[in-house]
């Protein structure tokens, strides 16, 4: 049986949406048709005139090669920062919840490095791994590995997937470490009374019990790996070399304001609505489906 | 986005408001992009502008680097906030050229103003630049340079090898780097700003365009030209140097620099405002030689261009302080001024009286090779191909070359396929800001 709230009228509940659909209608609806808009045209930089050319603007990307690999490379990159920031957090929660001394020290050591702003994160992981003056790649030069993430496509990426990783870590782990501290100890109990080990505990009752938690950091860890690391990119790499780290979010910056060429970044902006939009429609349709609450 | 500019531009209104009614004086609105010590000495000159006299207070703003510069002030056209002033890096050249409805060019600047104006005055190589073709000046150059060749004495004499060797022509520096190379040096020779280096000045310095319609000058209609023969030759001659660990790629803007001032590196191509870095850090000897050119190719050297940036007048402000922005503009054209730049900085003096006046003070042979610059742009009278570069979207257009080169460098691709695929890709940008710009 659902309990169901039922009002006289339309006018209280009309009220009482108005200011989400307000604040929608703000900073969703009104820039987003917009970037709609314009995506239609190509504006001179200054806003002096523009010219109307249809759908010339998704034409012109799409006919793009280095636009369409833009789209693996984001898929990439994207699943490279959600997996390198999710699975390193997941097993220091796990050794975290273990502990007895020390877990406040130790937990607040873990959440530092999400205060980090992804700029200087960049900035700081680029220091490291500079190819002249970089602590980290006179290491491995040391160890015979000439680290160069200038000219090398491989080791750029995955520079900036651990530079935007990193910081997300302590998110991730945050989230976790408090979702196993709500896995009920009485089933824990059971099943090592049943001779169940610590890894076939975690992965038979823990994982599934983590699901709605894991589901939620997927999706948000996602979007940030669209959105966010545009800052790491931008230190890094600027995109390079040869493009390999230009991901959607980074192209649509670099046009719009690198290149003023206004147009093509809201065309971008456009097709990325519909990318994210439908990823999202993808993830609750189908993978929420093997999510137990 | 949208509202969090408006915020910034209500907050720049209200002290702009606020300061005028403080100040007697006419206030001119000046956005730049130096920070440092370059930073430093635009601020000097300004203070030296507004306390020379009481009419007109410039204030010298820092708006990030110069993309950033430029984007600030396309930002604020846009909300009608524009400075009086903006400093607008070559390759933005195009961009504010095409906004007819956003600069007053400063030779309009200058009349209505019935300032004091003799583009004569100016040296032309450095001028052509932000001139129209039939000599109107758009933009008063503020800091220019040109590459040169950055020599580590100390590294040619490990390597036994004559520190006065003959370097002019790039033949001579295949002979060297050889000679380096089999000496054991890490770095033979590495280079800052390869696009303007090595393919729009290499076309400039022999005469060849990089660039149909005159590099662009002559219409928006212009294709890129930068996949001729004589570019191919060279990047391909690079290309078998990177392979050869002759050459040391280092980045796309100035990284290298850091490599040649440490002393790792013998040989250099950068522009000649590099002058005050190196001098202050080298630990070792150094001397600045022309830039390089390929012996046997008709018309070579020709002059080498400029890089560097200008300042814009924008529309939409009152007469009276259009006559601040004259005095200002002249002011900063001053022989004394302008010689103080050239020796603080190393950038290129603007006029050729302040080129006079350095040499008068005995600069040159104090610091030999800073003049080499300025004998390397003005040596000849500039060509349609060595005027300079008129492209739109430039700044992108670079990006894509760099991405390019990279690809030479690292032996993925042949110069020829190359510099093709960054001509198709680029002249795609160039169609685009002429749709644009109609």
């Amino acid at each position: 049986m659902q309990k169901r709230v039922t009002f006289n009228g339309w006018l209280l509940p009309m009220l009482l949406v108005l200011p989400q659909l307000l604040i929608s209608a703000v900073f969703f609806f009104y820039p987003a048709g917009q970037a709609l808009y314009q995506s239609l045209f190509i504006p001179d930089p200054f806003g002096l005139s523009s010219q109307f050319v249809g759908l010339g603007n998704f034409e012109y990307l799409l006919g793009d090669k280095y636009y369409r690999a833009s789209f693996f490379t984001t898929a990439l990159f994207s699943t490279l920062v959600t997996v390198v920031s999710m699975v390193p957090a997941l097993l220091l929660a796990v050794l975290a919840d273990r502990l007895i001394k020390g877990a406040g020290t130790y937990r607040t050591l873990l959440i530092w490095p999400y205060a980090v702003a992804p700029a200087v994160a960049g900035v700081l992981w680029l220091f490291m791994f500079n190819t002249r003056v970089g602590v980290v790649s006179w290491y491995l030069g040391q160890l015979g590995y000439d680290w160069n993430h200038v000219l090398n496509d491989g080791e750029a990426m995955g520079l900036v997937v651990v530079a935007s990783a990193w910081g997300r870590i302590s998110y991730n782990f945050l989230f976790f470490f408090a979702a196993l501290q709500a896995v009920p100890r009485s089933v824990i109990e059971a099943a090592a009374i049943d001779g169940a080990r610590f890894w076939r505990r975690f992965f038979t009752i823990v994982l599934p019990l983590l699901s709605p938690t894991t589901f939620f950091l997927l999706v948000v860890n996602i979007v940030y790996a669209f959105f966010e690391t545009f800052g790491v990119i931008h230190t890094i790499t600027s995109g390079g070399p040869q493009q390999a780290t230009t991901i959607l979010v980074y192209k649509v910056f670099s046009d719009g304001f690198v290149g003023q060429d206004l147009g093509s970044s809201a065309a971008q902006s456009v097709i990325l609505l519909i990318v994210v939009g439908a990823l999202t429609v993808f993830q609750f349709k189908f993978v929420e489906k093997r999510v137990h609450y | 986005m949208n509202y969090r500019k408006h915020l910034l531009s209500t907050a720049i209104a209200a002290t702009t408001l606020w300061s005028t009614s403080a100040l007697a004086a006419t206030e001119v609105q000046f956005w730049h992009a130096f920070t440092g010590r370059l930073g430093e000495l635009v601020a000097e000159q300004v203070a030296t502008f507004n306390s020379s006299q009481d009419d007109y207070a410039v204030v010298a703003t820092h708006k990030g680097n110069y993309s950033e510069t430029l984007n600030a002030g396309i930002a604020a056209f846009r909300a009608k906030e524009q400075p009086h002033l903006l400093m607008v890096f070559e390759v933005g050249t195009a961009t504010m050229m095409g906004a007819k409805g956003a600069i007053k060019p400063v030779y309009e600047v200058m009349a209505d103003a019935g300032a004091e104006f003799d583009p004569d005055a100016y040296i032309g190589s450095v001028k052509g630049y932000y001139t129209t073709t039939d000599g109107q000046m758009l933009s008063l150059p503020f800091n220019s340079s040109t590459p040169v060749l950055w020599v580590n004495n100390d590294a040619l004499k490990d390597a036994g090898i004559d520190p006065s060797v003959d370097l002019s022509t790039w033949q001579q520096v295949d002979d060297v780097l050889g000679k380096l190379k089999e000496a054991g040096s890490e770095c033979p020779l590495t280079t800052a700003w390869q696009s303007w280096i090595h393919l729009e000045n290499l076309s400039a310095y022999h005469n060849t365009p990089f660039a149909t319609k005159d590099n662009g000058f002559a219409g928006a209609d212009t294709e890129l030209a930068l996949n001729g023969e004589l570019q191919v030759q060279h990047i391909q001659a690079m290309g078998d140097w990177a392979q050869d660990g002759k050459f040391i790629y280092a980045g796309r803007r100035n990284e290298g620099g850091a490599n040649f001032r440490a002393g790792e590196c013998a040989l250099f191509t950068e522009s000649s405002a590099g002058y005050a870095g190196i001098k202050a850090e080298a630990q070792f000897d150094f001397s600045v030689r022309p830039l390089p050119y390929w012996d046997g190719v008709e018309g070579a050297p020709q002059n080498t261009i400029i890089g560097g940036a200008s300042l814009w007048a924008m529309t939409g402000h009152e007469d009276e302080e259009y006559k601040g922005v004259a005095a200002f503009l002249n002011f900063l054209s001053t022989p004394d001024i302008q010689a103080k730049w050239h020796q603080d900085t190393g950038y290129l003096p603007i006029t050729i009286a302040a080129g006079d006046k350095t040499k008068a003070d005995g600069f040159y042979d104090e610091n030999p090779g800073t003049d080499i610059a300025v004998i390397q742009m003005t040596a000849n009278e500039p060509t349609a191909n060595s005027k300079g570069l008129r492209l739109g979207s430039f700044d992108q257009i670079r990006g894509i070359i760099d991405e390019e080169l990279e690809a030479v460098w690292t032996g993925d691709k042949t110069a020829q396929a190359a510099l093709d695929s960054a001509a198709e890709r680029g002249d795609k940008l160039l169609r685009r800001f002429e749709q644009a710009s109609q």
